[in-house]
């Protein structure tokens, strides 16, 4: 198996997914699935094909330096599990 | 015990001072109320789009142009890939690679210790998103105000291995680098309300070892001094480890301002694994050298080049060209005023004593100020020509700064003009040589130092108006005859 438990494991700590044994295991069979399907790309011949980052053929699409309106600040707090005095409250990351 | 090199890396972050953020048209600015210039995109809301800002990107480029760094002709940003509640999409858009960011392999110069200018290699100038700010709540849990997130940031960081050795070096390559962003017009330079924030990263070797020591990187630097006394606590602290024996830890440290310390920092994670990837919602950036061109005809003559050009073609020394362009505007108006005809060296001298000295007690700045260029010229005419003396002068200048008229209004409305008439003056100076016998006495015994006693007096009796060098003369022919 190319992909080890360990590299799920560490993959879906990076991506905060609470996984047990069982679904790990699952994940591990479906990633190698993908990671099988790359190999079969890998086998195309590309030889003078330039490489490329996006799949859309554009460039420089970008907007003129000009402010608008923001939103009503009780619109940004509307959906936050938790806010006060117009700021989105989160649990404690740093203890002192 | 051995004698240690230091290495220092410089990493600096600088706010754009765009009008509005990187992919959104939300104001930027700093402080107000938090949450109130925010929107669905710098927020990270699903299935909005964001649209990169052309004036951010053009002040990257002219900032690389300006470090004469090589630009990437093709250019594409990337999601750098973690979890902090300051960061509302759970990445950061920025540019990734050694020859992808917008300019790389640049080059900064400094004045060296020693006279003459150093080089700093510039490693890469890239163009990201800043994150939001978080603060602790009293009633537990943590605050969160994204109005910050999503202001253009730019990082500029120095070449491995680094070629800044001295706490001074850090400190002088930092107020560079400020200048040329604020010369650029592209940051405000506001160490102190985090507009540029400078975050060094510092090792120690014993001397002739090739091996790099471990580093430490240093947080919390608000202004050029803690960066200077930060990165020289750092080099004395890894010294004091290495000289008991133990081992420099890698960790970040951040800056205690008060106790002029540094403490090891709790990290929000030691995670390096941000899994980069292009980001697909932003298409790539392609220029072409005729853009380029265009962007490299906006650059201004830079400070070092400027102060390079006050000291060869004006005569100027290091000292007072250094000051001169260390603001734009100042710098503005010493070139005026040469251009009106101002005597390079007496201008010089006039804005860095004087001008200098009032505008800071006063607290405004040349911008501000009430003497224009063009009324220095003509106070420094008014001496030039003996209309005034120089001391008299000092006062008309204090008023022009004061009133903000016109240096030959003033001398004409205080009756200052300086009296160059012999006859004049000779009878004050008979009238003092007569009423000091004794001061003549020394002086005819030998003691020729008195004379200055009875030039004073004359002058003090002229209010000072009396032309100096006709007073000398004067009095030199009346002890001599």
């Amino acid at each position: 198996m190319p992909i080890s438990l360990d590299e799920v494991r560490h993959v879906a700590r990076l991506a905060r997914l609470d996984l047990d044994e069982a679904e790990m295991l699952a994940l591990q069979g479906e990633l190698n699935a993908l990671i099988g399907h790359f190999t079969d790309i890998q086998n195309v011949n590309v030889t003078g094909v330039e490489p490329t980052s996006h799949a859309v053929n554009m460039n420089n699409v970008w907007a003129e330096d000009e402010a608008d309106d923001p939103f009503a600040r009780d619109s940004a707090l509307r959906n936050a599990p938790m806010s006060r005095a117009g700021l989105f409250v989160v649990p404690t990351i740093i203890e002192d | 015990m051995p004698e240690y090199v230091a290495s220092v890396g410089m990493e600096v972050h600088a706010e754009l001072m765009t009008r509005s953020k990187m992919f959104c048209r939300c104001p930027v600015a700093f402080g107000g109320e938090p949450n109130t210039r925010v929107c669905p995109v710098c927020l990270g809301m699903p299935g909005t789009l964001p649209v990169p800002n052309r004036r951010a990107i053009e002040m990257v480029l002219r900032t690389a142009l300006a470090l004469d760094c090589t630009i990437a002709m093709r250019s594409v940003f990337h999601r750098k890939n973690y979890f902090y509640p300051d960061l509302p999409k759970g990445y950061q858009v920025s540019q990734y690679g050694e020859t992808n960011p917008l300019g790389y392999a640049g080059k900064l110069e400094i004045p060296a210790s020693g006279g003459g200018y150093k080089r700093v290699g510039i490693r890469r100038v890239h163009l990201e998103e800043d994150t939001g700010k978080l603060m602790h709540l009293p009633a537990g849990g943590s605050g969160v105000d994204f109005n910050r997130a999503g202001v253009p940031l730019m990082e500029i960081v120095t070449d491995f291995p680094p070629d800044i050795t001295t706490p001074d070096e850090a400190k002088e390559y930092l107020a560079q680098l400020r200048q040329i962003l604020v010369y650029l017009e592209v940051c405000d330079g506001k160490m102190e309300e985090g507009s540029m924030r400078c975050e060094p990263n510092i090792s120690i070797r014993p001397e002739g070892s090739e091996t790099y020591g471990t580093k430490t990187e240093l947080k919390n630097l608000n202004s050029f001094r803690s960066v200077q006394l930060g990165v020289q606590f750092e080099v004395r602290r890894q010294t004091a480890v290495l000289d008991h024996g133990q081992r420099v830890v890698q960790e970040t440290r951040g800056w205690d301002e008060n106790r002029e310390a540094s403490f090891p920092m709790r990290v929000k994670e030691a995670e390096n694994d941000y899994r980069y990837f292009p980001d697909p919602d932003l298409v790539p950036m392609v220029f072409d050298e005729a853009y380029l061109e265009s962007l490299r005809a906006t650059l201004p003559e830079l400070p070092l080049a400027k102060s390079r050009r006050y000291q060869e073609v004006m005569g100027l020394s290091a000292y007072d060209a250094g000051l001169l362009v260390a603001d734009r505007d100042w710098a503005a108006y010493f070139e005026s005023a040469v251009e009106l005809g101002g005597d390079a060296k007496t201008v010089c001298n006039w804005m860095n004593g004087d001008y200098a000295r009032y505008l800071n007690e006063s607290g405004n700045t040349v911008g501000s100020g009430n003497v224009q260029p063009k009324q220095l010229v003509e106070l420094t005419k008014l001496i030039e020509d003996g209309t005034i003396s120089g001391k008299i002068a000092k006062d008309v200048f204090a008023e022009m700064f004061r009133t903000g008229h016109d240096p030959r209004t003033i001398v004409q409305s205080k009756g200052a003009t300086q009296i160059s008439d012999a006859g004049a003056i000779g009878e004050i100076v008979a009238r003092v040589v007569g009423a000091n016998p004794d001061v003549v006495a020394k002086y005819k015994s030998g003691q020729t130092s008195v004379a200055g006693f009875l030039i004073g007096r004359v002058m003090a009796e002229s209010k000072g108006r009396a032309n100096p060098q006709l007073v000398r003369d004067l009095v030199a022919k009346a002890l001599d005859e």
